[in-house]
């Protein structure tokens, strides 16, 4: 087996906003190794984005990680400087983001960008980071790199930007490659062209991915692994197979049911799920997901449930897998 | 880019003929005449002095000589200061203008843009607080307050400063503080609102992401955006230093172009107003073509039409 | 993932899993109360502890200067023989004589000028005028800037190009120094229509002086106000509200009245707000440099300027205009900041 690459312990993170504590994530463990992808699904507020941000530290200062450890390629995360966590940032371990329109700088040329992580991390020179930057052009599938790198951000469109920000992610080689939403502001063409690269660049580099997504028809061609968070836990965690094709938590397969499918007979209408996500500064102290849950019971409102185990590797959450368990037991004795 | 400079140039120079226009039949709706002020002058001298200066002809024929002369780099003599052409006062009087009116924009400039980053990286910190406060008074004090405050303080008070004159550099500091006082206090709070505004950026994000320390991001990535703000400010600052200039020439007597400026008019000194009217107007337009243009070099996205 | 064995703390029950009911499930849920945009910026401003201030602030000056003097024994014109360049609170000798003899003297609380006309009441005719010129030049702005924005907006195409290349033609006048020929210059018209025809004698009862102030400002400074009120007029004919008026057939006026203008209403209101104490700024400079608002009637400025030739023997007679022109402006400043965090968050930069 492959090294460990990524161990996230019951990590918990709150942000301490004038408006009160919000506990953005609860509870939240994660293994991967070198090589694995990780989906991560769930809605906005979800706390998707913020697990991912917190592996390189770059939250806001009002968010602090309360609880937990995570281990990242043999550094402890949470015990790290800011200086030193500099040194992984754009390194070992990078990110691509949501908005390919804003996360650019527009002041400066693509070149400038690119060439800023080489010569950061590496000891490269001017000349040598332009080489490489142009190689990278490439690599993410630009056409005339030499010219690009003189152009500035508004030249191009959303679709050659994502690609020039997976170029500055990939600069250096990481480890560890983080994509938080990278399609969701991109035409459905253009998604499934840098979905395309994203598959293909993994079979070549072999890098590790995360990748953040509300959409699971993107996990599905991807990852191997999925974890489905709610209100900052994650609620149901196994292989992608598993996940599809054996849902246990409602709300993965609620999540399921509202995904258009193609092959299936025009009267099986889309199902959404009702309601609205939970109010993050006023949790509830059962399951989250139990006030827009059909198959709610009295216990959900009160207590946590625990993860229980279905198959080698997936978990889930959720009281109803604990009732099965419960009444099997009452049989038993 | 030529092609733009060319507009605003052709732009500018319609402007400047409708501000010459303008000044023009407004001089003459005012009673009264040049030579009428101290002791009124017999009807014969009058009426030789008129026909000297060509006021004796119809206003028609006055604004196209008038016209006919400017074009030709002509800008008459002064009908008060016998013997002196319009640029010979010009031209002295913006000497020391210029030098009061720029040194106080580059002090406002290099005191402003660090007060409201310092502010904005200590959003809400005590530093943050004071710097708020002091700018956001100092943008409520007319500049003739803080040029006779700081009168009272260093002159009267302490008698350490002259209040009158341009002979050394003691000279220079009270004017040019009294000119600097609003555009610092302005600057530092266009800067603090433009940075808070860029350090919320997603680039700034993808800076930290990448690795580079606070010092690359904020100097690099974050400076370049939040000044831009500020430079479209050094137009309407040019301007107003400019209207402050009128003010703190009077309070310390300063023999800059606002005070000519403000004298011609009350002299009813026709060409004087003409001339340095037609100055002021081309200075202020330039600048603001200056200042468009180095936006443009600034920031790449503008497209200049 | 790390999987947990299930040291459960409590004693579980069969009706622990009975199926909660709606209201169970609805009790969890803590709506948040939706408030309509006005009582949601009301209750923002008022809040808001500097703007609410500010707010309290200017109307005890609009007391002091509109009130006030209708109790004050003096008046600003009034110049008492003999009592010429008082100090705060002091008495001249024919009032201390007065004293003696039993009668009431008011105190001359900010002393005399050298004409010896009592200080504090041209404090508050000052700050009238202040106040007058703020808001009477703002309203007119807002007045004629809004009708020529919406107008350009509202028709746009050729209508809007002629009308915004005038703005633009406008804007780049630089405009103190035409403000400053206007106020010499109208002065003499205006004086003239006033005595010459008998209809415009009132030109003369808020005198000739402010109403060349509020001529010029509102000659030069609404283009600003025009070019905001047609961007807001231009985006708000795109949204699908005022389609669906047009398609219910609302005539172009009812459209422009009823949903155009109610619907800027938040930026309007900031705009004007910030252009008070601008106005103020402006007409202080005039009197200033002595070509403001024409003597008797005093004005900040003009107090200020006269001050300063007494400067080295009474430099306090500069505080009171100073401070209070610095106090006037700066509540406006902060009163329109904060309307305009309430009101109108998109105006920020």
């Amino acid at each position: 087996m492959s090294e460990l690459l990524l161990n996230i312990q019951n990590e918990r993170l709150s942000f301490f906003t004038p408006a009160g504590e919000v506990k953005a994530l609860n509870d939240i463990s994660i293994q991967m190794y070198e090589g694995d992808v990780l989906g991560i699904v769930g809605e906005s507020g979800s706390g998707k984005s913020v697990t991912a941000y917190s592996i390189m530290q770059l939250l806001p200062h009002t968010g602090r990680i309360i609880g937990g450890t995570i281990d990242f390629n043999g550094h402890r995360i949470n015990d790290m400087t800011e200086q030193n966590m500099r040194k992984i940032r754009g390194n070992e371990v990078s990110i691509i983001f949501q908005d390919p329109m804003t996360s650019l700088n527009p002041v400066y040329t693509i070149g400038n960008q690119i060439c800023e992580v080489i010569k950061l991390h590496t000891n490269k020179n001017k000349k040598q980071a332009l080489e490489r930057a142009e190689e990278l052009l490439s690599l993410v599938g630009i056409n005339e790199p030499r010219k690009r790198l003189k152009q500035y951000p508004h030249e191009l469109s959303g679709g050659m930007r994502q690609r020039v920000m997976i170029a500055i992610a990939l600069a250096c080689e990481p480890k560890l490659l983080i994509a938080d939403e990278p399609t969701t502001a991109l035409d459905v063409t253009i998604q499934a062209q840098i979905l395309e690269l994203m598959i293909d660049l993994k079979e070549q580099l072999g890098m590790s991915i995360i990748m953040i997504t509300h959409d699971l028809g993107i996990v599905a061609n991807m990852c191997q692994k999925i974890a489905v968070m709610y209100a900052g836990k994650i609620v149901e965690y196994g292989p992608v197979d598993e996940i599809f094709y054996n849902p246990q938590h409602e709300y993965t397969k609620g999540l399921l049911r509202s995904i258009p499918k193609l092959s299936e007979k025009e009267h099986n209408r889309l199902v959404p799920i009702e309601g609205t996500p939970v109010d993050m500064l006023n949790p509830p102290k059962g399951c989250p997901f139990a006030p827009r849950c059909d198959s709610c019971m009295k216990i959900c409102l009160r207590e946590m449930p625990q993860y229980t185990t279905i198959n080698d590797g997936h978990l889930s959450a959720c009281w109803l897998l604990q009732k099965k368990e419960f009444m099997q037991g009452g049989e038993e004795n | 880019m030529v092609r733009y400079i060319a507009k605003r140039v052709l732009l500018s120079v319609f402007t400047l003929w409708l501000v010459a226009t303008i000044t023009f039949a407004l001089m003459f709706m005012v009673p009264g005449g040049p030579f009428l002020a101290e002791k009124t002058p017999s009807a014969a001298t009058l009426e030789a002095l008129n026909q000297k200066y060509g006021l004796d002809q119809p206003k028609i024929v006055q604004y196209r000589n008038y016209m006919v002369k400017f074009i030709q780099g002509d800008m008459g003599v002064s009908l008060k200061q016998r013997g002196r052409t319009v640029s010979q006062i010009i031209s002295t009087g913006f000497k020391v203008s210029a030098k009061i009116g720029g040194l106080s924009i580059l002090i406002a400039v290099l005191i402003g843009v660090p007060l409201g980053c310092i502010a904005a990286l200590n959003r809400g910190k005590w530093l943050d607080n004071v710097i708020i406060v002091v700018a956001t008074c100092g943008i409520a004090v007319p500049s003739f307050v803080v040029a006779t405050i700081l009168m009272i303080i260093f002159s009267v008070k302490l008698g350490i400063l002259p209040t009158y004159g341009l002979t050394s550099w003691q000279h220079y500091l009270m004017p040019v503080a009294a000119l600097a006082f609003y555009p610092t206090a302005y600057i530092s709070r266009l800067m603090r609102s433009s940075m808070l505004e860029v350090l919320g950026q997603d680039y700034m994000r993808t800076a930290r992401a990448k690795g580079l320390s606070q010092f690359w991001m904020l100097f690099k990535h974050a400076l370049r955006n939040a000044i831009l703000p500020v430079v479209t400010y050094l137009g309407p600052l040019i301007a107003y230093t400019l209207t402050g200039s009128f003010v703190v020439e009077k309070i310390f007597t300063i023999p800059g172009l606002g005070n000519a400026f403000i004298s011609s008019i009350l002299n009813r000194d026709y060409t004087m107003i003409m001339g340095t009217t037609i100055f002021l107007a081309a200075l202020i337009i330039l600048m603001n073509l200056v200042v468009d243009v180095a936006y443009k070099i600034i920031d790449p996205r503008i497209k200049l039409k | 993932m790390k999987e947990k064995k299930n040291p459960l703390s409590f004693q579980l029950d069969v009706s622990d899993f009975l199926p909660a009911n709606k209201e169970e499930k609805e009790s969890l849920v803590i709506m948040r109360e939706s408030v309509s945009f006005w009582r949601d910026g009301l209750r923002r401003f008022e809040k808001n502890k500097i703007a609410m201030t500010s707010f309290i602030i200017i109307i005890l000056v609009f007391i002091f200067a509109f009130v006030m003097p209708q109790f004050y024994p003096y008046s600003y014109e009034q110049q008492i023989r003999g009592s010429e360049n008082l100090a705060p609170m002091a008495y001249s000798e024919p009032e201390l004589a007065l004293k003696a003899a039993g009668e009431k003297v008011f105190p001359h609380i900010l002393g005399t000028d050298s004409l010896g006309r009592d200080t504090m009441i041209r404090l508050m005719m000052g700050s009238r005028i202040s106040l007058l010129v703020g808001l009477v030049a703002s309203i007119l702005v807002l007045l004629i800037g809004s009708i020529y924005g919406t107008v350009a907006g509202y028709f746009g195409g050729k209508v809007d190009l002629f009308m915004m290349r005038i703005v633009d033609i406008i804007y780049t006048v630089p405009d103190i120094l035409i403000i400053i020929l206007l106020m010499v210059t109208l002065k003499y018209p205006l004086k003239d229509l006033a005595e010459t025809v008998p209809a415009f004698s009132w030109i003369n009862v808020i005198g000739v002086g402010l109403i060349c102030i509020f001529i010029v400002f509102s000659l030069l400074y609404w283009v600003g106000m025009a070019r905001i009120v047609r961007s807001q007029v231009l985006t708000l004919k795109e949204q699908e509200y005022v389609t669906a008026a047009r398609a219910l057939g609302a005539g172009s006026g009812r459209i422009i009245r009823k949903h155009l203008l109610t619907n800027s209403m938040g930026t309007l209101i900031v705009t004007t707000t910030l252009q008070i104490p601008s106005a103020i700024f402006t007409e202080s400079f005039l009197s200033f440099i002595g070509i403001g608002v024409a003597a008797p009637m005093p004005s900040l400025g003009s107090m200020a300027s006269t001050a300063i030739d007494g400067i080295y023997s009474y430099p306090y007679r500069l505080l009171a205009p100073a401070l209070m022109i610095s106090l006037i402006i700066l509540s406006f400043n902060l009163l329109g900041d904060g309307l305009r965090d309430a009101f109108d968050p998109k105006l920020k930069n």
